[in-house]
């Protein structure tokens, strides 16, 4: 387990981050968002035994990261930002120096190495020195390194960051498959990465824990959440907005149809039209919305109801600590 | 001890896997024996001594040592490595040292490819072996205690170049202390108690011993407090500006 209890630190006046306290468990992926110099690489590096903090401390599996920072640093797999690595160094003597360092000695080093570049697919670049890799290359030493040792606490600052969609994709199945039995905390500012692999996220701004839940119960914050977009037919607008709002359970209506030039559709001749319908907080309204069309007997082109959206909730979460 | 060989390891071979390593090399060896054979006139002088060689060694440790050690912390701080170490299971001295210890150790390579020097005087006369033995000691310990102020300006800035000129000033100034010309300024200025403690603290008058053809502990404890003493406010400047 992780635990941060009331971490602060300070640079000159600037609070880069304030009072934060969360418990990460084995078995979770945790995701730290928020927009940049909220406090994500700041609350790591403070985890990971990098940077002291100012004040408040945080253990990993029992550690406390001031106290027993060396104890700490055996248990965690860390990826700093931009996934630094001794330049110089060919892929394999990199890599065999920080399985030195976390104490392995001869064939059991050797082998930790081998299978390492195999698990990362660095095996065709295992002799070529760092610096001439692509950055996806090198996002993959980094990820050897921090995965080497098979650590039960990983802590990955921005792990996909300049990588990709093919090797985002690559990198997300490989912490999921890792985050069923270790404890993951990664940063990004990448929403779709938390829905796709997170099985909770902390929304992070000006250093301070805006928000703690599953995706879901995040995304349940955005005011999409459980709005209804309909399209209908050659139903006129009017007739519809005055119907429609009329649906026990429904705040407000509004008209999305595309105009001709943003790419109306027409179907057989008729007019498509595009409306949202949002609840009333916490209630739902899809069965009284669809029993009404049905009702009316309009044709259906669409029927969806909104998840809601965590690009929205983030805006409003870390703009609003903005404007405080 | 365990980390501090690995780091060593580590550094020695970044070392010789860039360019730095033996363009290093071959400049302190044209160097010394360019000064040693057309300024001090080796062979003209007729007298089976290092002495020509070794006077030459501060002056050429002067941007060589500076030149050697400037990259040592500033480009981990750099790339970001200094992040990288200092969250794998090694303490603050282990690295420290270690880096020290392979720079040190890499001077001392360069120091002991000038051993032509050493065949050249014993095929043209019989030189004292003492003295030349003593002669190297002082040179490496000298080139340890330039090597130990560069590393501390090298913590204490991002940028290479910047690293490199404020310790060539440092080194420059623990040197000039003790030399002549300085030292008698300070007499016409200061008591001479004052202005000898002054000396003392130089690099040049613990440098000269050794040129004698004398072990002297205290020239010895004097080099060995030297690096201890810069590597702990090495130490401590790490510590605040490792993560700026």
């Amino acid at each position: 387990m992780i635990a941060v209890q009331s971490l602060t630190r300070h640079f000159g006046s600037i609070k880069a981050v304030d009072n934060i306290s969360f418990t990460v468990d084995k078995g979770e992926i945790l995701g730290f968002l928020g927009p940049n110099g909220a406090g994500k690489s700041t609350t790591m590096k403070m985890i990971t035994t990098f940077l002291p903090p100012t004040s408040g401390t945080a253990t990993v599996g029992g550690f406390d990261v001031i106290a027993q920072p060396l104890e700490a640093r055996a248990k965690i797999g860390y990826l700093p930002e931009s996934s630094p690595s001794y330049r110089d160094m060919n892929v394999f003597d990199f890599l065999m120096f920080a399985a030195e360092v976390r104490g392995y000695d001869g064939d059991e080093r050797l082998n930790r190495v081998k299978k390492i570049m195999e698990t990362c697919n660095l095996k065709e670049v295992a002799y070529q020195q760092i610096d001439t890799l692509s950055k996806g290359f090198r996002q993959r030493v980094g990820f050897a390194q921090a995965f080497l040792h098979d650590p039960e606490y990983l802590i990955l600052d921005e792990p996909t960051d300049g990588l990709d969609p093919n090797q985002k994709q690559e990198v997300r199945n490989l912490i999921k498959q890792m985050g069923r039995e270790k404890c993951i905390i990664l940063s990004t500012h990448i929403l779709e990465e938390v829905e796709a692999v997170c099985s909770r996220a902390i929304i992070i701004g000006e250093g301070k824990i805006v928000a703690d839940g599953s995706p879901e119960e995040l995304r349940s914050r955005s005011k999409l959440h459980g709005a209804i977009t309909l399209e209908l037919i050659g139903v006129d607008v009017k007739d519809a907005l005055a119907g429609l709002e009329k649906v026990q359970f429904v705040d407000r209506v509004t008209d999305l149809t595309p105009s001709a030039e943003e790419g109306g559709s027409e179907k057989n001749g008729k007019k498509v039209i595009r409306l949202r319908l949002y609840p009333m907080s916490g209630k739902s309204i899809a069965h009284e919305t669809a029993s009404f069309v049905h009702q009316k007997n309009w044709q259906v082109d669409g029927f969806t109801v909104e998840k809601g959206d965590l690009n929205e909730v983030f805006y409003n979460l870390t703009k609003g600590g903005v404007a405080r | 001890m365990r980390n501090f060989k690995a780091v060593l390891k580590r550094e020695l071979k970044s070392y010789f896997e860039s360019p730095v390593a033996y363009v290093f090399i071959v400049i302190f060896l044209l160097a010394t024996s360019g000064c040693t054979f057309f300024i001090s006139r080796f062979f003209e002088n007729r007298i089976a001594t290092l002495e020509p060689f070794f006077i030459w060694h501060p002056w050429l440790y002067l941007f060589l040592v500076p030149a050697v050690g400037m990259r040592l912390w500033s480009e981990e701080r750099k790339s970001g490595t200094i992040e990288l170490l200092f969250t794998l299971p090694i303490t603050l001295w282990e690295a420290l040292a270690g880096k020290f210890v392979a720079a040190w150790l890499f001077i001392g390579i360069a120091l002991v490819l000038t051993f032509p020097m050493v065949l050249t005087v014993a095929y043209l006369g019989s030189p004292d072996y003492g003295i030349i033995f003593s002669s190297y000691l002082g040179s490496f310990m000298l080139a340890g205690g330039f090597l130990a102020v560069t590393c501390l300006f090298s913590a204490m800035t991002k940028n290479q170049v910047i690293s490199f000129v404020i310790s060539v000033v440092a080194c420059f100034a623990m040197l000039m202390l003790g030399v002549g010309v300085f030292t008698d300024f300070l007499n016409r200025y200061l008591p001479v108690w004052l202005s000898d403690a002054i000396s003392a603290f130089s690099f040049f008058t613990h440098y000269q011993g050794f040129q004698r053809g004398l072990i002297d502990s205290r020239d010895l404890v004097y080099f060995i407090s030297v690096i201890v003493f810069m590597l702990a406010a090495n130490a401590l400047v790490l510590e605040r500006k490792k993560a700026e």
